[in-house]
């Protein structure tokens, strides 16, 4: 059974300015969930919280395998995770960089081996294993960070503007990726995106962030 | 004419390298060395310290390190000196005028510099490398070892910077080590007991021996540095 999220009442404050206000989200199927709004209308902010990595001032995040909660602990966190719009590249080979989330999990081998070059070929990044990744484009990073989330399996894949700073190529390219996920049933993706043409091309599931609420979904 | 004479004695004397000449720059790298070792053990994992967690008192301990970066050798070898003295708090451990005194005051000039270059450089690491590594699932250690990883050059520069201190002090050395002859006697000590003779040959071969090693260790700094900088982290 895949982990199923519940956000509830999400509230959060930034120097006085209500970013977010009883903001609730479910989901129970798989699929593409886009998350679309106006910039700076706090879908950043929620798609951190919902993976755990910022705290909501109000509100609860919930995660559901089955009909039970799953603590929010480490061993939750290595199920979910989230592709920032800046990906934090290690000052790494491109390999080393996709092998990190195996590592720190104790997955080495030819196990790992095996998941990095087929997440790499599956991001299209095979070709540039061996290159130093800060040498790599705005795209080819945004991909590597796909990658890097990729080859740990997560049940819950969160993109924050995965195409926010690449240009037509890459944006087509990682679009693609997303799609084949779904084809593949790799994991639920939930995506924040601006742009509304993209958001139709992706979304099994619309949701419109507005004044601080979602709005449909 | 005496200065190119000087050289060409130096030059030969270098070239011949004799067991004493030998023994002086091997007892040189042996104390700077073994205090750089010191230096690092202490000076990393305060750096660390420093980076990682919030206490009181943190902004002053580096505020002290920044200080302490420009100690002066001789204030060192002083206060060494009055530590392991025979009426001194230590002097029962009778160190003073031996090798190990030595690298007790060079161990306390190279701390400051490992632990305040190393805490620049773990500081300085962009704040989205935490955030990615908590996104994959690192614990709060694995998050420190990663950002330990991403400074290890900066790191690595503090503690090559720390070691051209060391290897080029005399104050310090000179007062607790004494420039006893095959036991205590280092590269700058020697420097200043054959310039104090008149004998220029042999303390200009130890100066160029010691620029040498001063080329090399500014070179590699460059060199680490100049990786380090490889793009600017996306």
């Amino acid at each position: 059974m895949t982990l199923r999220l519940s956000a509830s009442n999400i509230g959060k404050t930034y120097n006085s300015d209500q970013i977010l206000r009883d903001c609730s989200f479910s989901f129970s199927e798989q699929g593409i969930y886009v998350l679309t709004g106006a910039n700076g209308c706090g879908k950043s902010t929620f798609l951190r919280i919902c993976a755990l990595i910022e705290e909501p001032d109000s509100g609860e995040i919930n995660y559901f395998s089955d009909k039970s909660m799953v603590q929010k602990n480490l061993e939750l966190r290595r199920r979910i995770t989230l592709v920032l719009p800046k990906v934090g590249v290690f000052h790494t080979t491109v390999f080393k960089n996709v092998d990190y989330g195996l590592r720190i999990r104790g997955i080495r081998g030819t196990e790992a081996n095996e998941r990095v070059e087929k997440a790499l070929e599956f991001v299209e990044l095979g070709h540039k294993r061996n290159q130093n990744a800060r040498t790599l484009s705005s795209g080819e990073t945004q991909r590597l960070g796909i990658a890097r989330a990729l080859v740990i399996k997560p049940e819950i894949l969160f993109l924050d503007e995965p195409t926010a700073s690449v240009d037509q190529k890459n944006t087509r390219i990682i679009e693609d990726i997303i799609l084949n996920m779904k084809q593949d049933s790799m994991a639920t993706v939930v995506i924040t995106t601006h742009d509304r043409q993209q958001a139709a091309r992706l979304a099994d599931h619309l949701l419109v962030l507005k004044d601080g609420k979602i709005l449909s979904g | 004419m005496f200065l190119a004479e000087s050289f060409k004695t130096a030059f030969s004397l270098i070239i011949g390298l004799n067991a004493e000449l030998l023994g002086i720059i091997l007892l040189s790298l042996k104390v700077s060395g073994s205090a750089l070792i010191i230096a690092t053990l202490i000076g990393l994992p305060l750096a660390s310290l420093l980076g990682f967690k919030r206490f009181r008192l943190k902004g002053m301990i580096i505020s002290i390190l920044h200080t302490f970066m420009g100690l002066p050798p001789v204030v060192v070898g002083l206060l060494v000196y009055l530590l392991l003295s025979r009426s001194g708090p230590l002097g029962f451990l009778a160190l003073l005028y031996s090798p190990s005194a030595m690298i007790i005051a060079q161990s306390i000039l190279a701390f400051p510099i490992v632990a305040a270059l190393s805490h620049s450089a773990i500081v300085g690491v962009n704040p989205v490398i935490t955030q990615a590594s908590l996104t994959l699932g690192a614990t709060p250690y694995q998050v420190s070892m990663t950002i330990i990883r991403e400074a290890r050059y900066g790191i690595m520069s503090g503690i090559i910077a720390a070691f051209g201190r060391v290897m080029a002090e005399v104050g310090a050395i000179l007062i607790v080590g004494g420039n006893i002859a095959g036991f205590t006697r280092v590269m700058t000590t020697t420097i200043a007991l054959e310039t104090d003779k008149g004998n220029f040959e042999l303390a200009l071969a130890l100066g160029i021996i010691l620029l040498t090693i001063s080329l090399v260790i500014n070179s590699a700094v460059h060199i680490v540095q100049q990786k380090g900088a490889t793009g600017a982290g996306r």
